[in-house]
């Protein structure tokens, strides 16, 4: 176990980076974007069996030795994720669950009633909650109250690349959260992932800035370097931000010139 | 032969019409699968035993690249 242990649900994590596999062109980019980012947690949807498709994400996860947490993409209602959430358990045999409920298609922002409602109906199941949520420092709060094992705030909506619009809710989000806090949506490039970690959060969940990249390896790579640099930097401590400059070059002997 | 409806069209079972036959032939695998037969979640446990009756509705799901 390394110093700066990223633990989950009590389970140790060797990245602070979650990859989603959505968005990828097939299943050799998700299986180099896995190897390139270090992730050792990535995402997957349920949807019907179709038979014509070739080859598994299980058998690239698998392979590739990371673990894997279903999402319930797609519902609209709390009773939707619940169901969801009881599939993908069968399917894949882990009680942990990437909970998603949103509200409409054209925004994919998260529908915060229907959320909790979910949340507390699944950790009443069992389940290990871990919800994508808005970044409302209240609503943040409730989902720890209801027993999340992690909150989710997003840095702006799904697959836009907006970055993190609301830094200080982020902050506030971190400052009171007892559960570790996972930037998730809206990463657009390695240097909102490297905010998202100075701001305090955990660790970052990200799909569509790497498997829609035009290099999607590389960015992997950013991606990967982006977390740590981010993460090193909120742990050194940053020096505080002052209105006017401070040299730093000696101001005492100077000479006369 | 039994038939039931798999994710909206129909599909013949061999006997014994078993959810565990079912998710075998269709997708030859039962790592990732879950199933729902007329609207309820069938555990993994209950695969091997579940038999399935003409005209039953299933929805046979699995995991896709997402989020």
């Amino acid at each position: 176990m390394t110093a700066d242990a990223f633990v989950l649900a009590d389970v140790t994590l060797s990245s602070r980076l979650i990859m989603g596999t959505g968005g990828a062109p097939s299943l050799r980019v998700v299986d180099e974007v896995l190897e390139a980012s270090g992730t050792a947690l990535c995402t997957v949807a349920m949807r019907r069996l179709d038979a014509a498709v070739q080859g598994s994400i299980l058998d690239v996860i698998d392979r590739r030795g990371v673990r894997v947490l279903p999402n319930t993409a797609g519902c609209r209602t709390a009773r939707e994720a619940v169901r969801t959430a009881e599939l993908a358990r069968e399917a894949l045999e882990t009680d942990w669950v990437k909970l998603e409920v949103v509200a409409d298609e054209r925004t994919l922002l998260p529908d915060p009633v229907e959320l909790l409602d979910a949340a507390q109906q699944l950790v009443g199941l069992g389940f290990t909650v871990l919800p994508y949520t808005n970044d409302d420092p209240v609503v943040a709060r409730r989902l720890q109250q209801a027993g999340c094992a992690a909150v989710m705030p997003l840095g702006s909506p799904i697959g836009t690349g907006l970055g993190i619009r609301n830094p200080h809710n982020v902050e506030l989000i971190v400052a009171e959260a007892h559960v570790p806090v996972i930037l998730d949506a809206g990463i657009g490039t390695a240097s909102d992932a490297a905010l998202a970690m100075e701001l305090g959060c955990d660790a970052v969940l990200l799909a569509s800035a790497v498997t829609r990249a035009h290099d999607p390896v590389r960015m992997a790579r950013a991606m990967a370097a982006g977390v740590e640099a981010g993460r090193l930097a909120r742990l050194a401590g940053r020096i505080p931000r002052r209105h006017h400059a401070r040299a730093s070059s000696p101001t005492e002997g100077m000479p006369v010139l | 032969m039994t038939a039931v409806i798999v994710n909206g069209l129909r599909q013949e079972v061999t006997e014994p019409a078993t959810v565990a036959v079912l998710i075998e032939a269709l997708a030859g695998t039962t790592r990732g699968s879950a199933v729902v037969v007329d609207g309820a979640v069938v555990p993994r446990g209950q695969w091997q035993t579940f038999a399935l009756r003409d005209g039953q509705v299933v929805e046979l799901i699995t995991a896709v690249q997402g989020g």
